[in-house]
């Protein structure tokens, strides 16, 4: 690529001071989107993507913290150094972010008029009337039927895919150069989820937004993003483009959530899962953190972190199988390991 | 105006049926006792209360002088405080001391036993009210919103003029019949949620009568919320008895309380302070440690408070 | 909207007419009547009574009284007050409108000193600040009015002689200026108005911090602040305006314990207000003053919750379809 990443995150720690012990929720990510591109991060909870997302915006609040060493430069600049007035002056502005669950993220007493355009109103000082006529303009643009009575309705007069419509009209107000969605579809069912992606696909082929699309659903991916990010434990451990993802996945997490994803039209006795469970931020294990789970592993993974190896063009997996390819031979069944099943195409994060 | 006193207020407040309807669980005694005992300043509430109810039934023994012997009108008259009384004497040279102390056993005794009484009445009441449901219940919340409306002060004493002077059994049970409608409220509300919920479905479908159901389902739901507001309540009785004695309508005059040594001392307050001073010290070492007993018991019995497993 | 306060009216009017026939039946069931006990009334012939009786409608069934009760009721009519000798509605009405303004004042004060309060607390939650000040306001809230009252007239009227010691208008009112005529009011009105206002801001302080506290993580408020809004709009604006419901609520449901504090507050000021008449009226036995002030009070309250209802009904457009 000639042209430079719109967004690019650079060893972000973000570490959490719990009386628990500190939560390494994001330790050390990396990661580029390019201008009018989509991003897919994908992982299971727990695995620190929600939170890389936060970080971005910087909203992450005490008892959580950044480390100082993390970089996120956009349009030139590093959010990290900004100062308040600076943050807030991109938020909602030049990245927007569409937030989960939409039941709860309106304030139930304010319009829905009300709510979006006060992003006009921050940002762009417009006058209550401007911002109240960009507001119904965005509600037409998300695909609202009669967008002037329902700007002056309720969140709670309005059904869960409208109330995440909403949300995205929020987001657009200002035409940001970047729309972080965190799981914007787990919350609603099938039909209304595959509305809202094509919705988010038409809105980025016409203003040309970025967005970076997190969910734990591998079906999501497929359909909306051209890259993938995999994060587990904190870390990026495997990036391709999505193509690539799908037919030749090299990290063992990666095939383990490929092979878990139940397909149509396929003879399956039971469900493959994923044995063992996520472990705690706060104790990562030593070496490559997949390892008490992966169906490969052998002493070097124990004993030595994997970095991330170059598969191919764009093809990043941190797995030491990159350098040891023949170790891939599975030394574990399915029936002597815990099963935990991976969460896809359905189930909340 | 004090919600941490207001019985209907602080029973009213939503946080504490919603927990409940939201289908979290009542931790169980042991968790709660631990989370208890370890917020100190709850703890410190107990100990006052603790203290106090000693005190109360030691009267006899603590107390260095008879509270209604006029030991020497015309010398020990309105003496200030000092070894000897550390408390003082009032005009008519009664040791305010154990006056104190005495007034302590009537005090707490009403409050105790009328809350008891009003607790009582009040989760029978919301109970069946809660679980009949229909129109019964329209009629019963209604009939119940209706005499919270009335201001219990004013009403009690209403009933005070017209039935004429009350002893102290007497005003037991005018406080416990002024006051068990807040607690019908909650309890109407803990127990509709408690029905709607999923294992209670189960036992009828397992052929559980109402009889069963009520009281091994849903009533120790019921009985964490309604402790915490008893003991808000206590507080807040204990005030209001102190408040009608000083206005003359609560406990006989030779009886020592609270109330009526505020009566006594009001006469000459700016003179001779120390009455009203002790008097009031003791009532706000009550009513502030049921606060903290009650803000304790919420917090450890409120099942938000479970971590996740 | 219309609807709801409809409804809210329709439901505060019931509950007027079973306090009334509650106080009615209360009466009823009192050992001997109006004319059995009072001093007066045990100096005078029997004959006589047993006239006052007839005329009063005593001797006749308790449905026919219960409808004259109502009748008399509707048209103002409450009766003989011995104390006041005259017509028990107008010492009545002369003193309602001192025990309003008094609440009155009192909640305001109350209220804003106590919602700032909170949400400056719950700003700086965990700070020393907000610890002391925690602590503070949950040894006031504790306090008994009466007691706190004759703390305040002892210091600030007695020792200090900042504030007259009772009343409300001083002997020399008429006599005064406009301009001194209303210093000299607030001056009488400052100390009870202040204990009830502190009793309020103290509670109201604690509910509201607590309110703020729950409401601050909410997913909303994260909205808002990704959408750019700053730490204090967030706080005033976006939460405050959630965080007041509850407290809307719980003041709704705290007005007959306001008015019952105001009894006494009345008392330890010599305020003429409603509450000082009932418990003049309790020593002088004058039932129709003290059945009176029950249902006036009780008329208030309801008046009062009425207001609240719609308030919150402002403040949270949720509550308007219930």
């Amino acid at each position: 690529m000639t042209q430079l990443p719109l967004l690019t995150v650079s060893d972000l720690r973000t570490y959490f001071y719990t009386g628990a012990g500190v939560a390494r929720a994001v330790d050390g990510v990396s990661f580029d989107i390019a201008a009018g591109e989509t991003l897919g991060i994908v992982g299971e909870s727990g695995c620190g993507k929600s939170v890389t997302a936060l970080s971005i915006l910087r909203l992450i609040q005490r008892p959580g913290r950044i480390e100082p060493g993390s970089r996120i430069l956009f349009e030139g600049q590093d959010l990290l150094t900004l100062d308040d007035a600076g943050i807030r002056r991109v938020r909602g502005n030049r990245i927007a972010m569409i937030f989960q669950e939409p039941m709860t993220a309106l304030n139930p007493v304010f319009t829905v008029g009300d709510q979006i355009a006060e992003v006009a109103r921050v940002h762009a000082s417009a006058s209550r009337r401007d911002a109240w006529s960009r507001a119904v303009e965005m509600l037409t643009l998300v695909g609202i039927p009669a967008p002037a009575e329902r700007a002056s309705q309720y969140p709670h007069q309005l059904s869960g895919g409208m109330r995440q419509r909403v949300l995205i009209a929020m987001a657009l107000v200002m035409n940001p150069a970047l729309i972080i969605a965190d799981e914007p579809t787990t919350a609603l069912d099938v039909t209304i989820q595959a509305q809202i992606l094509e919705l988010l696909a038409d809105l980025q082929q016409r203003l040309g937004t970025s967005i970076a699309m997190i969910t734990h659903d591998l079906g999501v991916i497929a359909e909306v993003a051209s890259r993938v990010v995999v994060m587990y434990g904190g870390e990026v451990v495997e990036e391709a483009r999505v193509e690539t993802l799908f037919a030749e996945p090299h990290h063992p997490y990666t095939e383990g959530l490929l092979h878990a994803m139940p397909r149509v039209g396929r003879r399956q006795e039971r469900l493959a899962v994923i044995p063992g469970n996520v472990p705690p931020p706060t104790a990562w294990p030593t070496g490559c953190r997949f390892r008490d789970r992966c169906a490969y592993a052998w002493e070097r993974c124990e004993r030595e972190h994997p970095p991330l190896y170059h598969i191919g063009a764009g093809h990043v997996s941190r797995c030491h199988l990159a350098d040891e390819p023949e170790r891939r031979t599975p030394k574990r069944t399915a029936a002597t390991a815990t099963a935990t099943a991976v969460s896809v195409g359905g189930g909340p994060a | 105006m004090r919600p941490s006193r207001f019985d209907a207020a602080a029973l009213h407040d939503a946080s504490v049926p919603a927990q409940v309807a939201d289908g979290g669980t009542i931790p169980p005694a042991r968790v709660a006792w631990r989370a208890f005992a370890r917020d100190r300043s709850a703890v410190g509430g107990v100990i006052i209360l603790l203290l106090l109810a000693v005190m109360a039934i030691l009267a006899d023994h603590i107390a260095p002088y008879n509270p209604r012997a006029l030991l020497d009108p015309i010398r020990l008259k309105n003496v200030a405080p000092s070894l000897d009384f550390p408390f003082g004497t009032d005009q008519f040279s009664r040791d305010v001391l154990s006056r104190v102390i005495h007034g302590a056993r009537v005090s707490l005794a009403v409050a105790f036993l009328s809350v008891i009484a009003a607790a009582t009445v009040g989760t029978a009441y919301g109970a069946i009210a809660g679980y009949i449901g229909g129109w019964i219940d329209s009629a019963m919340m209604r009939f119940v919103d209706a005499l919270l409306a009335i201001p219990r002060v004013l009403l009690l004493i209403a009933v005070a003029t017209l039935w004429g002077k009350v002893d102290v059994v007497g005003l037991v049970v005018l406080l416990g019949v002024t006051g068990w409608f807040g607690v019908s409220r909650l309890v109407r509300s803990l127990v509709i949620g408690a029905s709607e919920d999923e294992f209670v479905t189960a036992a009828r479908a397992l052929g559980a009568g109402h009889i069963r159901i009520l009281t091994l389902h849903i009533l120790p739901q019921v009985a964490s919320p309604v402790l915490v507001a008893a003991t808000l309540a206590i507080g807040n009785v204990v005030v209001i008895e102190s408040g009608l004695t000083f206005l003359g309508m609560g406990v006989p005059q030779d009886t020592p309380s609270w109330g009526g040594l505020f009566r006594d001392g009001m006469d000459a307050y700016t003179a001779h302070w120390w009455v009203p001073l002790f008097t009031g010290v003791a009532l706000v070492a009550t009513v502030l440690a049921a606060n903290l007993v009650a803000d304790g018991l919420r917090q450890a019995l409120s099942p938000r408070q479970l971590p996740a497993r | 909207m219309r609807r709801f306060i409809l409804r809210r009216l329709l439901h505060g009017v019931a509950v007027i007419f079973i306090a009334t026939t509650l106080s009615f039946f209360l009466v009823h069931l009192a050992p001997g009547d109006p004319f059995s006990s009072s001093l007066e009334s045990l100096a005078t012939d029997p004959r006589v009574l047993a006239a006052r009786r007839a005329a009063y409608g005593l001797d006749r069934p308790l449905a026919e009284q219960y409808v004259r009760f109502l009748t008399r009721l509707v048209t103002g009519d409450l009766g003989p007050s011995i104390l006041a000798a005259g017509p028990a509605e107008d010492a009545l009405a002369a003193a309602i409108p001192n025990t309003l303004v008094l609440m009155g004042t009192a909640l305001a004060l109350g209220l804003i000193a106590g919602v700032a309060l909170g949400a400056w607390q719950a700003m700086r939650v965990g700070s020393r600040a907000d610890r002391a000040v925690d602590t503070a306001s949950l040894v006031v809230a504790s306090l008994p009015e009466f007691w706190l009252g004759l703390l305040l007239l002892l210091l600030l009227a007695g020792k200090f002689r900042l504030f007259p010691t009772g009343g409300a208008t001083d002997y020399m009112h008429d006599l005064m200026s406009p301009g001194e005529r209303i210093v000299d009011r607030l001056r009488h009105l400052a100390l009870p108005a202040l204990t009830l206002a502190l009793l309020s801001a103290a509670s109201i302080a604690r509910y509201q911090r607590a309110a703020l506290l729950d409401v601050l993580p909410q997913d909303y408020v994260r909205t808002a602040r990704a959408k750019g809004v700053g730490e204090r709009q967030l706080v005033w604006r976006h939460a405050l305006r959630n965080a007041l419901v509850p407290t809307i609520v719980l003041v709704g449901l705290s007005l007959p314990a306001l008015l019952g504090g105001a009894v006494f507050v009345e008392r330890v000021f010599a305020w003429p207000g409603m509450g000082r008449l009932a418990a003049d009226a309790y020593d002088a036995r004058d039932y129709p003053i003290v059945l009176g002030a029950t249902l006036v009070g009780t008329a208030l309250v309801t008046i009062g919750g009425i207001a609240t209802d719609v308030l919150h009904a402002i403040v949270d457009p949720r509550v308007r379809s219930r």
